[in-house]
């Protein structure tokens, strides 16, 4: 029984996270129809960034934060502005050109990431790292626990921009008719390039506040990517009640699946659930949703 | 009669079996002869072990980027996971070899047919998935067999990998069989998209409703592009393996090495076009090679000539970095000619043309 | 028997009905038109034949076998052929190539085929823009390339959705004399329209539709002079006054 809940209590606590990764990348596709294939590696460049900021720097992790969040909130700007953008102006023959694209730009930051730092595992050691905290006979893991509270902090915060402030509204209206939505005065190209700021910006968070829990390497966008991916899906395009759903959902499967199955078959796990859930449940949980 | 502003996008498949007689068919029938004519010759001519080496690759390249055309460029399905099948068209051979004691050769055959095993109940599922979504099903699908092949260790000895005796010594034999399925891979291809299964893929391509209302079974045809693709790839990798003598998961089921190639060859060259994973097969094989070898020893060849330290220490990042200058590549090709080279020839002869006039004006 | 009817048509999209209950029959070489106000259920009609949805409650019955929710192809394939009311044309193929495509429908060899393309599209008068790439075609040659194309499949019911509709007078002559071409190859039609003029010139009998609900069917003249009809589409002063 006490497995269990500590298994529950991981799952939950990582899928919060989760969420925040999720949330971005169903900003991205449900309002731009992108998908993202180095949503990631964005999340890679914020941990090194992270990184950088601890060891060179001496700043903390949740005060890298305001560092990282807005630097990758420009690098997604830049990337959707300079790249993604000028491919909806070309009719080609596929329309996956622009998942292509993502990859490319993925495949780049990866290696610019390996140029830099090289390929050796890094990680981040504060004060906080390894302690836990009990609550009965459950350990709660401090770093954890602490992002997880920040992530849930910055969904909420999302919420409201989304329901509340015009710019929400702009990204929402681009999202359900991006000619509608020009045609009552949105600007859909520089909404397109915001809401994919927004996205990295988001993922760049996750980054960051997971940093002292995993090793860093450049290679670990990848999984990242596609756990993006599960969730996003889990939850339905452009939903981000949805993302949380997802996110909360594949943390639990991991855990539970790490616990009962065995560590090498995590990945596995969550590819399985994206199979499933892509042809079982392709509206994912979005209809039950406003956002 | 109204025209479309913009690049074009049109591929006219069928341009050229339709009969008349025009200027532009007989040299199209010309090129690819000659071409072939030399690719003959080649390993005769050229003895180097290094660049016939390239020139394997390049014809395996052609299978795989003509098998991906068929089931993107021509249906309109875009895979993001053609690894699956080769990887499972090289275990097939290695395994043949390695655990039924049979030449890997026959596996050349079966190595297809076992892709096909793959792609049948994956299309047979995923096909109801619409664009995007049936791209993510193969990436996933490309994670799911690499998992397979790791993690069942019992049949694929996992991460350890297969190694197998290969059959010669030379390299020139594999050349000639890689050549043959080169060939025949395009040429078959030629039949099918000139036939009533290619206007079938084309039309579900273009507009899939439209194909069901002209009594076009689309999940029938498909699986049966999915299938030729399957089988086309799954005979490269079989031939990859017998090639290699070793193979692994992380190498014939990557997604970067294999799967994304795959789509560049097809991309780079021409989508829906029956030369153009030809053109992407060379173009991305020099690229490639291009990058790995920093300028095909351009640099290191300057450090010695200088005996510069800098330059050998810059030579070593740029060789470090080609994966970098790859990944760049995509980019900017993606950006510039996204019809390929063969799709955006127009375009490109005009750009260069025009960069000429200026040349000679100036 | 008739060569084709539908019987008790119902379609529930979430809690609306968007066909309800609606019955007709196609005598063999008659055109049937489907009136009815814009959003009155007659392009969902043609949706339920073909079977891009699955009606409700109802039955489709056509040369006396039931061929309700078979497959959309299998259903072209037995004789049931149909136009969209939003054109479809397989834009990046030529117009002959859009039309070879539907006859291999019906021939197995490419040669076969483009005979029998060339013969379709010199019946729709079209063969002068064969090479044309379809995209490239105007509202009313694509409105033409739609029938070209069907009729390529040599249907014996023909289902045509708002063909009239975008053209100009010129074009509008063409059409209806194209359609009567096709009625006296035999082919039987039902044709949806909202244009009158069309309607009434080229219907043998006419059933009209509003809010999914059958109000009237009968001769051309019948159905212009019924209250409800009169009612569905001015209103009911009109009704009234006449």
């Amino acid at each position: 029984m006490e497995v269990f809940l500590q298994t529950l209590v991981a799952g939950i606590l990582k899928g919060g996270l989760y969420s925040l990764i999720g949330i971005g990348m169903t900003l991205i596709m449900g309002v731009m129809g992108i998908i993202n294939l180095a949503h990631g590696q964005l999340m890679m460049v914020a941990m090194y960034v992270t990184f950088v900021c601890f060891h060179y720097l001496g700043i903390d992790p949740y005060l890298a934060l305001f560092i990282s969040a807005p630097l990758l909130f420009v690098l997604g700007m830049v990337i959707q502005k300079y790249t993604l953008n000028p491919l909806m102006e070309v009719e080609s023959l596929l329309p996956e050109n622009q998942v292509l694209m993502t990859v490319g730009i993925g495949m780049v930051l990866t290696e610019i990431a390996r140029f830099v730092f090289g390929s050796d595992y890094r990680s981040l050691k504060t004060s906080y790292s390894s302690s836990a905290f009990y609550l009965g006979e459950i350990s709660f893991s401090v770093a954890l626990t602490a992002a997880f509270f920040l992530a849930v902090a910055f969904t909420v915060f999302m919420f409201w921009f989304l329901l509340k402030t015009d710019m929400g509204r702009s990204i929402r209206a681009v999202g359900q008719d991006k000619d509608a939505a020009s045609l009552m005065g949105v600007n859909p190209r520089r909404i397109t390039i915001i809401t994919f700021g927004i996205g990295a910006a988001l993922v760049a968070v996750a980054g960051t506040l997971l940093m002292p829990l995993y090793y860093l390497f450049p290679d670990i966008g990848g999984p990242f990517t596609r756990k993006a991916f599960v969730i996003t899906i889990l939850g339905g395009l452009g939903s981000t009640v949805g993302a949380i759903f997802g996110g909360v959902t594949l943390g639990l499967a991991e855990s539970f699946g790490a616990t009962y199955i065995g560590m090498a078959y995590d990945d596995m796990i969550g590819l399985l659930i994206f199979l499933l859930v892509l042809l079982f449940l392709p509206g994912g949980f979005k209809r039950l949703t406003k956002i | 009669m109204a025209e479309t502003s913009g690049q074009k996008a049109d591929c006219r498949p069928f341009a050229s079996t339709h009969g008349e007689k025009n200027q532009k068919m007989t040299v199209k029938r010309i090129l690819p002869l000659g071409l072939l004519f030399v690719l003959i010759l080649f390993p005769l001519m050229v003895r180097d072990d290094y660049q016939q080496h390239l020139m394997i690759l390049v014809l395996m390249w052609v299978v795989i980027g003509s098998g991906w055309n068929v089931i993107a460029g021509y249906t309109g399905q875009v895979s993001f996971g053609d690894a699956a099948f080769f990887g499972t068209g090289a275990y097939t051979a290695g395994l043949f070899a390695y655990k039924l004691g049979i030449s890997a050769w026959w596996a050349m055959a079966f190595g297809g047919v076992m892709a096909m095993a793959v792609a049948l109940p994956f299309g047979w599922i995923c096909f109801r998935l619409k664009g995007a979504y049936f791209a993510l099903a193969t990436l996933a699908l490309n994670e799911v067999m690499r998992h397979v092949a790791t993690l069942w260790e019992s049949l694929t000895d996992g991460m350890v990998g297969i190694l197998i005796m290969q059959t010669f010594v030379s390299k020139v034999p594999y050349y000639y069989i890689a050549l043959a399925l080169a060939a025949v891979s395009v040429l078959s291809i030629e039949m099918i998209m000139g036939s009533k299964w290619g206007y079938y893929f084309v039309s579900i391509r273009e507009d899939e409703d439209a194909a069901e209302s002209l009594g076009i079974d689309t999940h029938f045809y498909k699986m049966v592009s999915l299938n030729i693709a399957a089988f086309l790839t799954g005979m490269a990798g079989s031939l990859y393996m017998n090639y290699m003598g070793f193979i692994d998961p992380e190498v014939v089921f990557s997604l970067h090495d294999i799967s994304i190639m795959a789509i560049l060859v097809g991309i780079v060259g021409g989508v829906g076009t029956l030369y153009g994973p030809v053109v992407g097969a060379f173009v991305m094989v020099a690229v490639h090679e291009f990058f790995r070898t920093g300028f095909f020893g351009f640099f290191n060849t300057l450090a010695v000539l200088t005996g510069s330290d800098v330059v050998h220490v810059v030579a070593g990042y740029v060789m470090q970095a080609h994966v970098l200058g790859f990944g760049i590549l995509v980019v900017v090709v993606i950006l510039l000619l996204p019809n390929g080279i063969v799709g955006d020839w127009e375009k490109m002869m005009g750009t260069l043309s025009s960069v000429r006039k200026k040349g000679m004006a100036g | 028997m008739s060569l084709f009817e539908v019987r008790g048509l119902v379609k529930h999209f979430g809690g609306l009905a968007a066909v309800n209950n609606v019955s007709f029959k196609v005598h063999k070489g008659e055109i049937l038109g489907l009136i009815g106000p814009n959003g009155s259920g007659k392009t969902t009609i043609f949706n339920l034949i073909s079977n891009y949805h699955r009606p409700t409650r109802g039955t489709i019955h056509f040369k006396g076998r039931n061929i309700t929710g078979l497959k959309t192809h299998r259903i072209s394939r037995l004789g049931i052929g149909r136009t969209f009311q939003i054109v479809k044309p397989l834009g990046r193929m030529t117009v002959l190539d859009n039309v070879i495509a539907a006859a291999f429908a019906k021939v197995a060899t490419k040669a076969q085929a483009r005979d029998l393309a060339l013969e379709t599209l010199a019946f729709c008068s079209f063969e002068h823009r064969k090479e044309v790439l379809a995209k490239t075609l105007s509202i009313g040659e694509r409105k033409r390339l739609e029938i070209a194309r069907v009729m390529a499949t040599q249907p014996e019911l023909l289902l045509l959705d708002e063909t009239a509709a975008g053209l100009n007078p010129l074009e509008l002559e063409g059409a209806i004399e194209l359609i009567k071409k096709i009625r006296d190859k035999g082919v039987s039609i039902i044709i949806v329209e909202h244009i009158m003029k069309v309607m009434m010139t080229i219907s043998d009998r006419i059933h009209a539709i509003s809010f999914g609900e059958t109000i009237a069917e009968g001769t051309p003249h019948e159905v212009a002079n019924n209250a409800a009809v009169i009612e569905a589409y001015l209103g009911k002063e009109y009704a009234e006054g006449s």
